[in-house]
C-alpha cells in the first residue's frame, strides 16, 4: 500500500483540482482530504454515506463563576492573554477566550480556588464517507480550533485503517497549503510528495519553501506546473531549478477555463469531454503511478 | 527479563504493530516465566503531539529491558535511551515470531532510530 | 487603523490586493505581512529588506545539578514537551508551547526559560510606506508566534495593512484578531464560495466588520453576488478577469502597475471602510 500527497506551497495553484483528476483516474484506492482548514475536495467528489466522528484534542480552561474569587491570578499566570475581565475593572466577572486558550494548564494548576476546570476540546469533526470512487476520509477544524496537524495526522490513520480493511493499494492525501504544522503532518512518512505549482513570482517563491521542506523530510518530490502558459520563461526557470534539487518535472499543464467549468459542475476536469488539457493530467497521472511502482 | 512489543492485538499471533507511539497497546511479556500481560496505550492515540514521547514514557515506568517495534522515531528513542531500554527493529509478522527472533538473538538493534522526526 | 486582507481559500489575490492598497492609499501607510509560511508582498514591492531580526520564544532548560527529577515538570505540561524519568528529565523544544508551568512548578528552580529561534523578522522602508514581513524557519510547526512579532510592529498613528495567511484557523485568526476591519478576497467559483463562507462564520464569531472584494470576476452576477446576497455582505469591489493582469502577476509586477485605474477605487474603499467605522465623521469620495 502506497500513500503520496498532493502539496503547493502556494494556495490557488489547481491542487484539489489535480488530486481529484488524479484519484478518479485510479479504481483501489483512498482519498483523503487533509486540508482541514478548509476543505474543498468534497464539493467535487460528493460524499454520502458519511460516518461522523467528533474529534478531541487537548483541552480548555473554563471559569467555574460560582468559585471564582476574582484574585486576578489566572490573568497575570496567562501567556496567551486568554482569560478576559467583562468590565475591565476590579470586580469585573473573569471568563476564558476560548478563541486565545492554548490549553496549557497553568491558570487551572495555579487558581488558589479551584476554579477552573479543564474538560477535553471538541476540535471538530471527522467522516469517512463512500464517493464515487471509493471511500474518503476528510474532516473540518472547528473554527478557531489549533491542533489541525492532529487532525490530519489523525484522518491519515483512519484512512490507513481503511485502505487495509478494503484491501485498497493506494491513499491519495490533498495537502494543506503552507509549510507549517499541518503541511508536516500530512506529507511525514508518506512514499511520494506532488507539487503543484504555477511559473509566477511567487509560486516560484514558495516552491523554493516547500523543496527544502520535503528535503527537511526525505522525500522524493516530482513537480507538475499548472497555468504554465502565463509565463513560459517562468516555468522554465522554475523546472531548471527544481531539477537543481533533483525534482523532475512530469508535466505542464496549461491555463484552461476547464478548470472552473468542471468545478461549477461538480465534476473533476478528467471527466470532462475529451480535450488535450484531459489527456494532458491523464499522462501526468500515468508517469505518477509509474513511480509509485 | 522483561521486554515490551507493540502490538495490534492481545494474543501471541496478533500482528506487531509498526508504529511505537501510536500503537494502540504494548505486549509485556516476562521471558523468564513466559508469561505475559497487555498494557493499553490508547491515551496516544489522543495525545495531540508527543505521542511516541508519552510511550516511551510509559514504557519505562513498565520496568522492561527491551523494546520491539517496527519503527520508532528519535524523540521516543532518546527517551528510551536515557531509560536504560533497548530498540529492536523487527518486520515480523506476528508477536510470537518477534519473540523468537529475540530468543534467538536474530533481531538488531542499530543503536538509533530508524526513522525521521515526525509531527504525528 | 488597522486592516487585515484575507480569504480563506489560498489564490484569491489576496497579496495582490493587500499591496495595491498600500500602494494606493495616500496618507502613511505600512504593510505587515503576516503570511509568514508563504509570505509574498515583498516579491511586489521595489526594495530590499533592510533590516532583520530573529523571532524567538521561549523554550524550558534544566540545571541538572538543581533538579531532583521529581517530574512536577512533566506532570504540567499538557505537550509531552518534558519527560521524567526516574533518573533524568528530558526537554523536546520542538513540543514545547511556552506557557511557562513548568518553570513556575519547578521545587528547587532548576528550570529556566531561554532564547529559541523560530523564525525571522524583515523590515524594509520607502518613500511610499513601510513594511515588514515575518517568515516561519522551515522545519518549524509553529507560526502564530512570528505573526505575533510582526503584528508587534503595528504603527497605530498609520494606516496599517495585514496580509493574512489563508485557512481559518489559528494563524488566520491571530492575524485578524484586534484589527479594525477586515477585507475578504474571493473568487466566483465553489472553492471560492465554500472557503468564503468558512471565513465568514470565523469573523463574525470574532465580532470584526467586514466586506468582500470579489476577483477574477466573468460575470457580474455570480456565486459570491448570491452568497452576499443572502447574508447581507457588503461587496466592495469586483475585479474582472483579466489574463494580462495575471501575466503581470507572474513577473511579480503589482497590481496598479497592470490596471492603474484601480488606484482611485482602492483609494474609495479605505474611505469607505473609514465611514463604517466611524460613520460621525464622514469623509471626502464617492
Amino acid at each position: 500500500m502506497k500513500e503520496i500527497v498532493i502539496i503547493s506551497g502556494k494556495g490557488g495553484t489547481g491542487k484539489t483540482s489535480l488530486t481529484a483528476s488524479f484519484a478518479l483516474l485510479t479504481s483501489n484506492s483512498v482519498l483523503v482530504d487533509c486540508d482541514v482548514d478548509a476543505a474543498d475536495l468534497h464539493l467535487i467528489l460528493t460524499p454520502y454515506n458519511s460516518i461522523t466522528h467528533d474529534f478531541y484534542s487537548g483541552n480548555i480552561a473554563v471559569i467555574d463563576q460560582d468559585k471564582c474569587q476574582k484574585c486576578n491570578k489566572c490573568r497575570q499566570i496567562c501567556r496567551f492573554n486568554a482569560i478576559r475581565r467583562q468590565p475591565d475593572e476590579i470586580g469585573g466577572e473573569y471568563s476564558v477566550n476560548p478563541l486565545a486558550c492554548e490549553g496549557c494548564g497553568v491558570c487551572v494548576y495555579f487558581c488558589p480556588a479551584k476554579a477552573i476546570s479543564f474538560p477535553e476540546r471538541n476540535c471538530g469533526e471527522w467522516y469517512i464517507s463512500d464517493t464515487r470512487n471509493g471511500k474518503m476520509v476528510h474532516a473540518r477544524l472547528g473554527i478557531g480550533a489549533e491542533n489541525s496537524g492532529k487532525l490530519v495526522s489523525l484522518i491519515r490513520q483512519k484512512a490507513k485503517e481503511t485502505a487495509l480493511e478494503n484491501s485498497n493499494d493506494l491513499i491519495i492525501i490533498d495537502g494543506p497549503p503552507g509549510i507549517g504544522c499541518p503541511v508536516i503532518a500530512s506529507l511525514t512518512g508518506t512514499d511520494l510528495v506532488i507539487i503543484v505549482t504555477e511559473p509566477s513570482l511567487s509560486g516560484q517563491h514558495d516552491l523554493k519553501r516547500v523543496l527544502k521542506l520535503t528535503k527537511h523530510f526525505g522525500i522524493k518530490a516530482l513537480l507538475v506546473i499548472n497555468k504554465w502558459d502565463i509565463n513560459p520563461e517562468m516555468t522554465e526557470k522554475i523546472e531548471n531549478q527544481a531539477l537543481e534539487n533533483d525534482v523532475i518535472t512530469l508535466g505542464r499543464i496549461p491555463y484552461d477555463s476547464v478548470f472552473t467549468t468542471a468545478q461549477v459542475n461538480g465534476k473533476a476536469v478528467v471527466e470532462m469531454p475529451d480535450s488535450d488539457v484531459v489527456e494532458n493530467i491523464r499522462s501526468i497521472w500515468t508517469k505518477i503511478y509509474s513511480f509509485l511502482k | 527479563m522483561k521486554i515490551a512489543i507493540t502490538a495490534y492485538g492481545e494474543s501471541l499471533a496478533d500482528a506487531v504493530d509498526s508504529r511505537f507511539g501510536r500503537a494502540s497497546k504494548f505486549m509485556v511479556y516476562d521471558l523468564d516465566k513466559d508469561t505475559f500481560e497487555i498494557v493499553n496505550n490508547s491515551q496516544n492515540l489522543n495525545a495531540p503531539q508527543g505521542a511516541g514521547i508519552q510511550a516511551a514514557q510509559n514504557v519505562a515506568d513498565l520496568g522492561v529491558e527491551a523494546v520491539i517495534t517496527g519503527h520508532c522515531g528519535p524523540k521516543a528513542f532518546s527517551v528510551l535511551k536515557a531509560a536504560g531500554i533497548i530498540v529492536y527493529n523487527t518486520e515480523a509478522k506476528t508477536i510470537q515470531e518477534a519473540i523468537q527472533l529475540f530468543k534467538e538473538g536474530k533481531l538488531t538493534n542499530t543503536g538509533s532510530p530508524d526513522v525521521d522526526a515526525h509531527w504525528v | 487603523m488597522k486592516i487585515a486582507v484575507a480569504s480563506g481559500k489560498g489564490g484569491t489575490g489576496k497579496t495582490t490586493i493587500a499591496v495595491a492598497l498600500a500602494l494606493a492609499a495616500d496618507e502613511p501607510v505600512q504593510l505587515l505581512d503576516c503570511d509568514v509560511e508563504e509570505p509574498n508582498c515583498h516579491i511586489f514591492l521595489s526594495f530590499n529588506t533592510e533590516e532583520e531580526a530573529d523571532v524567538e520564544v521561549l523554550k524550558p532548560v534544566i540545571d541538572e545539578t538543581k533538579c531532583i527529577n521529581c517530574g512536577r515538570c512533566a506532570e504540567i505540561c499538557q505537550f509531552n514537551a518534558i519527560v521524567n524519568l526516574k533518573i533524568k528529565t528530558l526537554v523536546f523544544p520542538e513540543l514545547c508551547h511556552s506557557c511557562g508551568g513548568c518553570s513556575l512548578v519547578c521545587p528547587t528552580k532548576a528550570i529556566t526559560e531561554e532564547k529559541y529561534r523560530v523564525g525571522i523578522l524583515q523590515k524594509a522602508n520607502s518613500i511610499d510606506l513601510e513594511f515588514a514581513m515575518g517568515k516561519l524557519d522551515i522545519g518549524q510547526a509553529m507560526a502564530v508566534p512570528v505573526i505575533k512579532a510582526v503584528k508587534a510592529l503595528a504603527d497605530n498613528n498609520k494606516i496599517v495593512i495585514f496580509d493574512a495567511p489563508p485557512g481559518t484557523s489559528c494563524p488566520f485568526i491571530q492575524t485578524v484578531s484586534d484589527t479594525d476591519f477586515v477585507i475578504l478576497i474571493t473568487e466566483p467559483t465553489p472553492f471560492g464560495r465554500h472557503d468564503l463562507s468558512l471565513a465568514v462564520d470565523t469573523i463574525r464569531k470574532l465580532g470584526i466588520p467586514f466586506a468582500v472584494i470579489i476577483n477574477r470576476v466573468t460575470a457580474k452576477e455570480n456565486l459570491i453576488t448570491e452568497y452576499c446576497r443572502q447574508q447581507n455582505i457588503d461587496i466592495f469591489l469586483q475585479i474582472s478577469e483579466d489574463r494580462a493582469v495575471a501575466e503581470a502577476y507572474s513577473r511579480g509586477e503589482n497590481l496598479l502597475q497592470a490596471k492603474p485605474q484601480l488606484k482611485t477605487v482602492l483609494q474609495d474603499v479605505i474611505i469607505r471602510i473609514k465611514n463604517i467605522l466611524d460613520p460621525g465623521k464622514t469623509q471626502g469620495g464617492c
